[in-house]
């Protein structure tokens, strides 16, 4: 099973990035399911949704503890919270930051999803779109496949400009 | 069609494939996905439904039982406090032998003031006359629906029936979802005993204690009878559509020395847990209970070490489902009370209570003590 975790601010997409890759994952022929961790939490508050991928069905709701990977779509979550908490060792992490960043023990990605959204002017009520980004990006890393990350994103939005998106994020995106 | 639903949206589904004539309905969190969804199913037309926007819960029973003493399916959906709050209304759905569905999204009772899952809500209704079914999956809670009007509407039956999905961890965890095209597996509805509104007539006078009785032992000899129409619905389910159910889910029962019973998603974590225990050597087998009421058989437990964890509690007395079990059973249980109030409890959690089991004695799960 590989056990995702996505840092976010509420009303940023988290939510429904963990959607997207869990159906993105489900068009590759695999198992996942994608849930929210709902707390007392407001928009603008840090938050973390869960996806986990796996070849059988999935049995466990408890939260993840021990992501294999981590995705922050907000780098000012780090300021508050210990994203790398739990990760194991040789974990990948993906940040949406301008800035590269190292963390020693752990596979490292960065790419500028809120600069490529704001390029497409994919932005909704001030906040530059980062779900759809963000399953580009996880397409290049190896989650999902490229087909199916389309597929998923066709499927929840009629705006191709969230395709676009997510093949500028695959482009720019070194791995 | 291959799809990712929540278990609130796999609920909405479910109701616009069965078509009540009548939903009624109050928000409350976590099932408010749920009504807003069916709202925008008849809103958008995709529903022939006549969606009732009640002021109460009351109302909302009120309104299904109203639409349904007319011989038309109806459909409700609520959670935690608007169950309760409906309570009166429940009594009376069953005691007027109607058959309206329900979705439940188990949450705990206030205060302290609490939106997470806890089954209590639902055992607060378990002596009313409604059937009882606790899922485990967004795919369950789906099929789970479509299976109750049928069973509600069997003539054998003709009882309300309450579908209970665990609040947050499932009404809002995403997973895969097929859904189905239902065709004659739900029959048109037809109720023995319908008002007719074009010829109006006087209804529902006293049953003195002569009478009153009667209609108690006919409550429960449908009950009793629910069991094989049950039986036959999962079946002939399971014939068309491919999925079967039971009254239990068992996992690696057979030759099990230790079985925990639970209900709804813990359910499912805890088979995780069987699979750690059996590494260990540890012969442990899960049964998640799926039908609370009508009651199932539970003899596979007889001669078992029986752990029960239950996320509901009757005060003064004990976890609901323990105590239910014992009462079954004649032997004494492992009570593990877990989970209240979203409480977090992970398959290695579980493998613990297992590990530390003591039969005989109530366990709450971090309070840190046997008590």
């Amino acid at each position: 099973m590989f056990e995702i975790r996505i840092h976010s601010r509420g009303g940023q997409g988290g939510v429904t990035a963990a959607r997207l890759l869990a159906l993105a994952a489900i068009h590759d022929g695999k198992y996942a399911t994608a849930a929210p961790f709902y707390g007392a939490e407001r928009r603008g508050a840090p938050i973390v949704s869960f996806v986990r991928i796996d070849e059988t069905p999935i049995r466990v709701y408890s939260q993840i503890k021990k992501p294999d990977m981590v995705v922050v779509l907000d780098a000012s979550v780090m300021d508050v919270v210990d994203v790398l908490q739990g990760l194991k060792s040789g974990g990948k992490v993906l940040i949406n930051s301008q800035q590269k960043k190292e963390f020693a023990g752990y596979a490292f990605c960065n790419v500028d999803l809120t600069g490529i959204a704001l390029r497409e002017k994919l932005v909704v009520s001030g906040s530059p779109i980062l779900n759809t980004p963000v399953i580009g990006a996880l397409a290049k890393m190896g989650i999902v496949s490229v087909d199916s990350a389309k597929k998923a994103i066709r499927e929840m939005f009629t705006d191709e400009r969230n395709v676009k998106v997510a093949e500028a994020a695959y482009q720019e995106l070194i791995v | 069609m291959k799809k990712i639903a929540t278990g609130n949206k796999a609920v909405a589904e479910a109701v616009k494939q069965v078509v009540p004539a009548v939903v009624a309905a109050y928000p409350i969190t976590p099932q408010t996905e749920i009504v807003e969804q069916i709202a925008e199913f008849v809103t958008s037309g995709e529903l022939k439904s006549r969606y009732i926007a009640v002021e109460s819960e009351h109302s909302a029973m009120a309104a299904c039982i109203g639409a349904s003493i007319t011989g038309v399916r109806t459909f409700t959906a609520t959670s935690s406090h608007g169950l309760l709050y409906m309570h009166e209304m429940t009594n009376w759905a069953a005691g007027a032998r109607l058959p309206i569905v329900m979705a439940n999204v188990n949450r705990s009772l206030g205060p302290g003031w609490n939106i997470w899952a806890e089954h209590t809500d639902a055992m607060q209704e378990r002596d009313t006359g409604w059937l009882q079914v606790y899922v485990s999956t967004v795919q369950e809670a789906y099929d789970a629906i479509i299976m109750a009007f049928r069973i509600a509407e069997h003539h054998d039956v003709l009882l309300p029936v309450m579908v209970n999905l665990d609040g947050f961890l499932l009404s809002h965890i995403m997973q895969p979802l097929d859904t189905i095209e239902p065709g004659d597996f739900i029959p048109p509805l037809s109720l023995p005993y319908a008002i007719d509104v074009t010829n109006p007539a006087g209804y529902g006078g006293l049953t003195g204690p002569d009478q009153h009785f009667k209609f108690r032992w006919d409550i429960e000899r449908s009950m009793r009878d629910s069991v094989t129409v049950i039986e036959e619905t999962e079946k002939e389910f399971a014939k068309r559509f491919g999925r079967r159910y039971g009254f239990t889910e068992n996992y690696r029962c057979e030759d099990a020395e230790i079985i925990i019973v639970s209900l709804g998603t813990l359910g499912k974590e805890t088979e995780v847990a069987i699979d750690l225990l059996r590494k260990e050597g540890i012969r442990a087998g899960s049964m998640r209970l799926r039908w609370l009421r009508p009651f199932p058989d539970l003899s596979l437990l007889k001669g078992k070490q029986v752990v029960v964890i239950d996320r509901d509690y009757s005060f003064g007395r004990g976890g609901i489902l323990a105590t239910e079990i014992v009462a079954q059973t004649k032997e004494d249980v492992f009570s593990v009370i877990a989970g209240l109030g979203g409480q977090e409890v992970t398959y290695e959690d579980v493998a613990d209570f297992v590990r530390k089991r003591r039969v005989g004695t109530e366990f709450w799960f971090g309070v840190n003590a046997n008590v």
